[in-house]
């Protein structure tokens, strides 16, 4: 589904990811963890879209497409999602507003009909009680003054509504406590399908207790330097990320 | 002091123009002359065209109509001026209960206004001909708003001094709605407002001035509040060639709460100026100041803001935020914030943003599937809307939430880059 082939690319001539294999396939969760300052939020950052980096060299190919060749857009149409490591506050747009209307943008490119307030607003409630979240934050500006967990929450809110083919979780875990981390994991794992994929960076173990990996990958000086099952995640955990830093050097 | 060589021929014949009034006021108009850009409230904001017209002293207008005027889905009495006389045929007073009086404005009504800080309200003490009377005694929930409508239908240089009074009582409740609205291009408003809250009081005051985009318009309110008021004024500027507003609040007792709430939305040729001073003058009162503006092709706004924290006046929460959106290379926008604190214990905050989109704002929403132009539409109305939203009054916040948003379409920069 998702396949990114020596991938580099920097910011303002510094090099920041230095050549990220990486093949995802249908039905496969991934992780990826690393220190900080690995490249882990720009690699998510770069396959949403943003801006400002330059690629110099490697390929990402979705669904067979040349992914870096679409705008943020029409890679969200194309059923690709981010969750925000920060969720941006937008002061004055109605939560509601904003989600119908990305539900309908998307639904307008795959030629479905656009839903009309009602319609909407069933779904939403439907989705809504999955995240555990109050019906009040639906009514405020989009991520304004919420707390971080609500926050954290409304992008999963997001991904079930959109019901991305690939989503990438950018440390969708941090900053959460157990009790929100285990609400959002648990709507992650609800909308976990054998037809799409998702690809999950963190920085603790801890949220891989709840969405479990197929995959963990380690991601050093923006390459990845090991790659295994799940347990790494563990080992990484207890041993931190010196021996393997170690390893490559030797 | 001599009036600036400039200006004294336009003093002279304004002052010809107008009817006989109050002799007093016309010798400190006389004497202070208009401002120059070398005084520095006016810095930014230069009077010159308004100098250049040729004034006249316009009639009343028996055709003058309330078509397409806002609020007039919303019921209650309403108040019409036009070209600054008493229109009684187009207003509607109806019943209203007990210790609620709404008329227009008779001799003696209101004590003479506070020293005239500058010569716009020295013209308007000296030469002011009507204007709205609205009071609510103590203890009187007013739910119904009033409505007050400006218009004006005269040509280049008719120039109208309107003076309005607004009193609520303590424990009382009053909203008003005032719009300013006119038909050609060149005539010049001149308004002074006194509201003043007694104890207790809740007062919301929204202006609506959207004026003939050749109009000049300067309207000041003077604001008063007595201990536990809660004051609000929004100010919808959509303008006129240049549209001044003094807004000073006085925050006399403990415990008030004052919000200046103001959007201005300037298009080509166009400047709008908000002035204000905010007096903090007991402890334990809050007072937010709350301006967005959104700048099209070569707009200029101005944006004034002054805390001034008196001794004693501790525990003051004063906030204030002025953010703009540039939607073109050649608007201009003039921004001057400014905290003067004499007491020891307060909380005073102040920010001023001019800038483009923001980027993050539009890839977080093209992340979520919308196209860049719906993105920065999205951006520019939430923009608009964080101030429409603060109105409390329902109708009158849906509306003007209708009403800027179809400004905003009109807007050439809103798609740009």
């Amino acid at each position: 589904m998702l396949e990114i082939k020596n991938l580099q690319a920097g910011v303002e001539g510094k090099m920041i990811l230095n050549g990220i294999d990486l093949s995802i396939n249908a039905g496969e969760v991934h992780a990826i963890m690393g220190p900080n300052g690995s490249g882990k939020s720009t690699l998510a950052q770069l396959l949403a879209g943003r801006e400002g980096y330059e690629i110099s060299a490697g390929s990402v190919s979705y669904k067979g497409q040349d992914l870096l060749d679409l705008g943020p857009e029409e890679r969200v149409r194309e059923g690709f999602f981010l969750a925000f490591q920060y969720p941006v506050e937008i002061p004055g747009v109605n939560t509601t507003y904003f989600l119908r209307a990305a539900v309908n943008a998307l639904r307008e490119h795959r030629g479905e009909p656009e839903l009309n307030a009602v319609d909407f607003l069933k779904l939403m409630r439907e989705k809504i009680q999955l995240l555990e979240l109050d019906e009040s934050l639906l009514k405020r500006s989009v991520n304004e003054g919420f707390s971080g967990g609500e926050k954290k929450r409304a992008e999963i809110l997001q991904m079930a509504l959109l019901d991305p083919t690939f989503a990438v979780l950018d440390e969708t875990d941090s900053g959460l406590d157990i009790d929100a981390l285990k609400v959002v994991a648990g709507g992650v794992n609800h909308l976990k399908r054998a037809d799409n994929a998702q690809l999950v960076i963190t920085h603790y173990q801890r949220l891989l207790d709840y969405i479990v990996p197929d995959y963990v990958h380690v991601l050093v000086d923006g390459r990845i330097v090991k790659s295994g099952p799940k347990e790494l995640a563990l080992e990484l955990e207890e041993r931190g990320y010196d021996w393997i830093i170690e390893e490559q050097a030797a | 002091m001599v009036a600036p060589a400039q200006n004294c021929d336009a003093v002279d014949r304004l002052l010809a123009a107008l009817p006989e009034g109050d002799a007093a006021g016309r010798a400190q108009f006389a004497e202070l002359g208009f401002p120059t850009p070398r005084d520095e409230d006016w810095r930014f904001t230069p009077v010159k065209p308004i100098t250049e017209l040729n004034f006249t002293a316009p009639a009343a207008d028996t055709n003058a109509t309330l078509d397409g005027c806002v609020f007039a889905g919303i019921t209650g009495p309403q108040l019409v001026f036009v070209n600054g006389h008493y229109a009684a045929d187009l207003s509607q007073i109806g019943e209203l209960p007990a210790g609620v009086e709404v008329r227009n404005l008779t001799a003696g009504d209101c004590p003479a206004p506070p020293t005239a800080e500058d010569a716009f309200a020295a013209l308007n003490a000296a030469a002011a001909t009507d204007g709205p009377y609205i009071c609510v005694a103590n203890d009187v929930n007013f739910e119904t708003p009033v409505r007050v409508y400006y218009l004006s239908t005269g040509r280049a240089g008719a120039t109208a001094n309107v003076r309005g009074y607004i009193r609520a009582g303590a424990n009382s409740k009053l909203t008003v709605l005032e719009s300013w609205a006119g038909t050609q291009a060149g005539y010049f408003n001149n308004a002074l407002t006194e509201l003043h809250a007694a104890d207790n009081a809740q007062v919301e005051h929204v202006k609506f001035q959207d004026e003939h985009t050749g109009a000049f318009h300067v309207g000041a309110l003077h604001t008063t509040m007595g201990r536990d008021a809660r004051v609000a004024h929004h100010s919808l500027a959509l303008g006129g060639r240049i549209a001044r507003n003094n807004l000073r609040a006085h925050l006399n007792g403990t415990g008030i709460e004052a919000v200046l709430n103001g959007l201005y939305l300037p298009r080509a040729g166009q400047l709008i100026d908000h002035h204000m001073v905010v007096n903090h003058a007991q402890p334990h009162c809050d007072s937010h100041e709350y301006f967005n503006g959104i700048l099209d092709a070569d707009a200029r706004a101005v944006f004034h803001g002054r805390i001034h924290v008196h001794k004693g006046a501790d525990k003051t929460d004063a906030k204030q935020t002025n953010k703009n959106l540039l939607l073109s290379d050649s608007a201009t926008i003039d921004t001057k914030p400014q905290l003067e604190i004499y007491a020891d214990d307060v909380k005073c905050t102040h920010g001023a943003t001019i800038g483009q989109m923001n980027a993050e704002q539009i890839f977080y929403l093209r992340a979520r599937g919308l196209d860049e132009e719906a993105a920065r539409r999205m951006i520019m109305h939430a923009f608009a809307g964080e101030i429409v939203e603060r109105i409390q009054h329902e109708a009158a916040r849906e509306e003007l939430d209708r009403l800027v948003w179809d400004r905003l379409e009109q807007m050439k920069g809103v798609g740009a880059a």
